[in-house]
């Protein structure tokens, strides 16, 4: 199916290319970093892709305020909850987002915040059952306006 | 000082899950970003927010700077007994701020 980009589309793609050309920073993390910050909260044990769910807008407008939410599966009960979430980026000058602890009294396994991305990237959603098992979410986001890079 | 908004059901059915939310004023400043000088601006970030339900911790959370300016949380809580909850902030600069709401548990 061809069709012609239409005049948002074009400065849509533009302002992407822009925001990324911008970024000359240093002191970025890097997906390597990230990773070290996951192993940092969750050490040897392994984390399986699952039972987690991040929802994040696909395209963001703007980075600075972005809405971030994560729901996990599970029942919620003394013998089987959820104790804690957290969450990484891969870009952002620092990978760490939010580290929460909860418990069987909340109900339902469920944070929802905002978040700030410098950058198109990865976020990853990761979460700690009672059972001690780590269970991973990820998600990919596009911004066109970065966070954190403007001047004061 | 800081403006705390803190959304809690007034009412609720016992065992029923309630959601909260919080919303607190603040800027978040990162501690990344440069002034026109070149020098960076310091870090002031809200660092923990923790939520007592009658005294008892039902919720915790450890903010970073990735966290927008103005820092917004929602979780649930199972509506136990009538009471208080306590929200929590605290950050760089010795920031503290407490905000309460009450709930009826029928």
């Amino acid at each position: 199916m061809s069709r012609r980009l239409s005049r948002r589309e074009v400065l849509r793609a533009a302002g992407a290319g822009l925001a990324s050309l911008v970024v000359v920073r240093p002191a970025r993390a890097t997906p390597d970093t990230m990773q070290e910050a996951i192993r940092q909260v969750v050490g040897p044990a392994r984390i399986t892709p699952g039972r987690v769910t991040l929802e994040l807008p696909p395209l963001v407008e703007n980075g600075n305020v972005v809405p971030l939410a994560v729901s996990v599966e599970s029942p919620m009960t003394e013998a089987d909850h959820v104790r804690g979430i957290h969450v990484f980026t891969e870009r952002n000058p620092r990978p760490e987002v939010l580290g929460v602890r909860l418990g069987p009294r909340a109900g339902r396994a469920r944070v929802a915040t905002r978040v700030r991305l410098a950058n198109t990237q990865s976020v990853v959603a990761i979460a700690e059952l009672s059972d001690g098992s780590w269970w991973s979410a990820s998600a990919d986001v596009v911004v066109t306006l970065a966070a954190c890079l403007e001047e004061a | 000082m800081a403006r705390a908004m803190v959304s809690v059901p007034a009412r609720a059915r016992r065992g029923e899950i309630i959601e909260v939310k919080a919303l607190i004023s603040h800027v978040m400043e990162t501690g990344h970003r440069r002034r026109q000088d070149g020098s960076v601006i310091p870090r002031d970030i809200i660092r923990r927010f923790v939520c007592t339900y009658n005294g008892t911790e039902v919720f915790r959370a450890e903010l970073h700077p990735a966290i927008a300016a103005n820092p917004f949380i929602a979780f649930s809580t199972i509506a136990l007994e009538s009471g208080t909850l306590a929200l929590h902030w605290t950050g760089d600069n010795g920031f503290s701020v407490t905000e309460s709401a009450a709930i009826v548990v029928e």
